[in-house]
């Protein structure tokens, strides 16, 4: 029962060195799209270099959900020559490309489908930078896929509005007006949906979501996949006394940070998993001192400096474990940019209301990709914990509750002392060593482990899709679940598929629930040592029957990731 | 006004540890500051690091963070940053702030953030038991260098010049009195105050007498406003003698006023 992918899914390449403003093409292409009421999923593929390196974006639409791109192109933008040959491999049939100029040979070999877009011709007339030389590929794609120009002109406004949009649009005129002139073909219409949501990344959506949730400040030293975040933050200053520090390395962002939340404030920090290991030593005084932290961390292919633009989900077990010592905190693994938002929102309210540290393990492709969303913001409200009332004299910063959660203070309140350490302490916030305060203040903490894990039981710490009756059952976490849930659409039989959110706490029951007693468990994701399979082993006792693992950096293919799931199946 | 500045914890320094010296200056400091209106205590925030000079933070009855170790710096920059009201200080040691934490404080200079750092300056690690650090002087035999450090030693406060504080002093914890008006100064200061106390380690590097007789305070008037003049100074090698003194004392829009503006 294998979909045509084509019928429904139409998937543009863009292609040109780094500076050629690929990116910015992709960008401006979703927005338009999403704008008319598509779907719309868009990768984007670059070296770690700032000029020359190959840049690609890739945008597949459709009417419904596109959750992940497709290889397969039925157009390629090509702004130089090394595009045509990188990607001809991955061309359908009656793809056409788009170029200033082909090279004899793939004039031969194309014919037709080879089409001279007059996009450099068309900038140095009109004297425009030659970044703009992507809108008169978009006109042309406009006319390719029958989307009538006059009617697009406001959306073009809309999507070049900070960029010269009366120069952008006479591009795309100009690149319609020269498909239209040659009589070029119009492709199968697409059919829209009725516009909603926002066309937008992970890091940003997450970024919203801790905005929304009352972001005072944010720190970060950019790293990638994470400084987009710092990027968007950066620019919204100064809306809701928003501000956003930029210290001289990781290790002093989190401390900083930490400065800032003893003093009242509601902070979180950003960085790649190479940053983040520089901050544990912080991290781990988050959690003996309870200051409620926000940590943003994206993945990238490590070790150490590894592969700095690739993806990877190989830390997985780094987050749930980071920081020396035992503390409770939340590690939540969303898995597209909705998910982004309500983690980033929850991030911080969880961690002033248990007063905890609390983890976003993000990856490259979740960071930087983008998609068609909805951002829930009316739902969120912001949960301040349990605040000190009045002043008091004797007050403790950690004085013993039943559920682990002293009342806030911050310096500056009357008649009232706060003492915050990274030495084991007693109620008042003094360094002890005396064995029992010790163990007594290791209880205190982790009395809250209780109550953490009774909240988590009315959130979507899983989220189960496909057909929840079959046996086969496919679990994943993080970005994986676009490569797997757009793989589903062309499995042979449906499978159960079992997304797992929280990574810490883990939501044991549900777990065991939904994947126990299945006849066949794969577990795909994006590492080399299994690392979900192991901790759904540790966790539930529930070994997984297949594994599948990669590991070259680069994301999943659906296509080829379902038919590496129908084999197993079928076996 | 000091009683109330102090706690009942039980002091643990060494019998006869300079640090003591440093903290009863300071509670003489703030608590003069206090009594005279010019701070409100619940707005005082004392930052420690890790080493002897951390544990200041129990004997201080005033809210307090004690960092990790080399970390305050950042820490009081962040709560600066949170709640501008507060007046912050920070108690640090040579190994806190010229070892592991040295890039912060050459970072809190340069941003000028308006908080206040005091550095219980003994030349080497105490609280680890005595090991040679930044400011260690080339030849020093302490557990982890028994043939001599082979290190020249770096001097914080040509550093802290070159890095732009604003507010560049040095004292010594024998001379309470000298060190109480210095702090005084330095939190009055608007912007990044540094002060280095020599804080001689009686238990593992006692240079008491040799201090004794190499310190002297700088005459009035001394243009501190003359960065020149202050590098000549804190760069000063005329028999072997120590200037005391506030070296450097200038205006510049601190971190945090530029951050809210
Ligand atoms: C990350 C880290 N490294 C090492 C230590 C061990 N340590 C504690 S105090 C200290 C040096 C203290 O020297 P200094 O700052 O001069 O303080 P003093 O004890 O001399 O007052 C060291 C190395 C630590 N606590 N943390």
């Amino acid at each position: 029962m294998q979909k045509d992918p084509h019928s429904e899914i139409f998937t543009i390449g863009i292609g040109g060195a780094a500076g050629d403003g690929v990116m910015e093409a992709g960008n401006s292409l979703g927005t338009l799209l999403r704008d008319l009421g598509y779907e719309v999923y868009l990768s984007t593929s670059y070296p770690s270099l700032i000029r020359g390196g190959h840049n690609f974006a890739r945008l597949s639409f459709s009417k419904t959900k596109v959750w992940n791109d497709h290889s397969n192109l039925d157009v390629l933008i090509a702004l130089n020559g090394e595009t045509v040959k990188l990607h001809e491999n991955e061309l359908s049939e009656t793809a056409v490309i788009f170029a200033d100029s082909f090279e004899p040979a793939d004039v031969e070999k194309f014919g037709e489908r080879a089409v001279f877009v007059p996009m450099a011709y068309s900038v140095t007339k009109l004297s425009l930078p030659p970044i703009t030389r992507n809108s008169v590929a978009l006109g042309a794609l406009c006319y390719l896929l029958d989307l009538p120009l006059q009617t697009m002109k406001k959306n073009l406004e809309i999507v070049f509005k900070d960029k010269k949009p009366e120069a952008n649009i006479k591009l795309a005129e100009i690149g319609f007006d020269h498909l239209k002139d040659k009589k070029f073909r119009h492709d199968k219409k697409i059919v829209p949906g009725t516009p909603h949501g926002e066309f937008v990344d992970g890091n940003t959506a997450f970024a919203k979501g801790l905005q929304t949730a009352g972001l005072d400040l944010y720190f970060a030293y950019p790293m990638t996949p994470s400084s987009t975040i710092l990027h968007y933050l950066a620019s919204k200053q100064k809306k809701d006394g928003l501000r956003v520090i930029q210290p001289e390395n990781e290790i002093s962002v989190i401390n900083m940070a930490l400065g800032a939340i003893y003093a009242g404030k509601r902070c979180a920090v950003g960085s790649a998993t190479g940053g983040f290991a520089l901050m544990q030593e912080a991290f781990s005084f988050a959690g003996m001192a309870e200051l409620p932290l926000a940590v943003a961390v994206s993945q990238r292919q490590a070790p150490a400096t590894g592969v700095p633009t690739h993806s990877s989900q190989s830390d997985l077990r780094f987050a749930i474990h980071a920081g020396h010592g035992e503390f409770p905190r939340i590690v939540m693994a969303p898995g597209d940019p909705e998910e982004c938002f309500r983690a980033g929102e929850l991030s911080l309210n969880l961690a002033w209301k248990f007063q905890i540290p609390v983890i976003v393990l993000l990856d490259k492709i979740l960071s930087e990709h983008t998609m068609t969303s909805e951002l829930d913001y009316g739902s969120v409200s912001i949960d301040r914990g349990k605040v000190a009332g009045g002043t008091n004299e004797n007050y403790g910063r950690y004085e013993i509750k039943d559920d682990g959660v002293s009342p806030l203070a911050f310096p500056g309140a009357e008649n009232t002392t706060v003492k915050v350490t990274s030495y084991e302490h007693d109620e008042k916030g003094f360094t002890t060593e005396k064995a029992e305060e010790v163990e007594k203040m290791i209880e205190k903490r982790f009395a809250k482990i209780k109550h953490i894990e009774e909240n988590m039981k009315g959130r979507e710490t899983i989220k189960v899709s496909g057909d929840p009756k079959s046996e086969n059952v496919i679990v994943f976490f993080g970005s994986t679940k676009g490569a797997v849930l757009e793989a589903s659409n062309f499995f042979d039989t449906p499978a159960k598929l079992v997304q797992i959110i929280w990574v810490e706490p883990f939501p044991v029951e549900k777990v065991i629930k939904e994947i126990g007693g299945a006849a066949k468990i794969i577990c795909v994701e994006g590492n080399h040592n299994a690392q979900l399979a192991n901790l759904i082993r540790e966790k539930t006792g529930i070994e997984v029957t297949d594994k599948i693992l990669k590991y070259d950096s680069l994301p999943f293919d659906p296509e080829d990731l379902s038919e590496q799931i129908n084999q197993i199946f079928n076996f | 006004m000091e009683k109330n500045l102090q706690t009942t914890t039980k002091i643990t320094w060494c019998p006869g540890c300079t640090n003591s010296q440093i903290l009863v200056a300071f509670r003489q400091a703030v608590g003069e500051l206090i009594e005279g209106g010019k701070l409100k205590q619940e707005n005082l925030v004392a930052f420690a690091g890790i080493g002897c000079h951390g544990k200041i933070s129990d004997y201080i009855n005033v809210n307090t963070f004690t960092s990790l170790h080399g970390r305050l710096i950042s820490a009081m920059t962040g709560a600066k940053c949170a709640n501008p009201k507060l007046t912050i200080v920070g108690f640090s040691g040579d190994g806190d702030s010229y070892d592991e934490g040295l890039e912060h404080l050459v970072h809190a200079a340069k941003r000028n953030s308006d908080v206040n750092l005091f550095v219980h300056d003994n030349r080497l690690f105490a609280l680890t038991t005595g090991q040679f650090d930044a400011v260690s002087p080339k030849g020093f035999k302490g557990k982890s260098t028994p043939f001599g450090s082979i290190e020249e030693p770096l001097n914080p406060l040509l550093l802290m010049i070159s890095a732009g504080a604003t507010f560049v002093a040095r004292t010594y914890a024998g001379d309470i009195e000298g060190t109480k008006k210095i702090m005084q100064a330095a939190i009055a200061h608007k912007g990044f105050s540094y002060v280095d106390i020599i804080q001689p380690c009686i238990t593992f590097f006692d240079s008491r007498d040799y201090f004794k007789d190499a310190i002297y305070w700088i005459k009035d008037p001394f243009p501190t406003d003359d960065q020149r003049r202050a590098i000549e100074k804190v760069t000063e090698k005329i028999g072997g003698k120590i200037p005391l003194g506030i070296f450097y004392n200038v205006q510049k829009p601190t971190f945090e006023e530029e951050l809210w503006k």
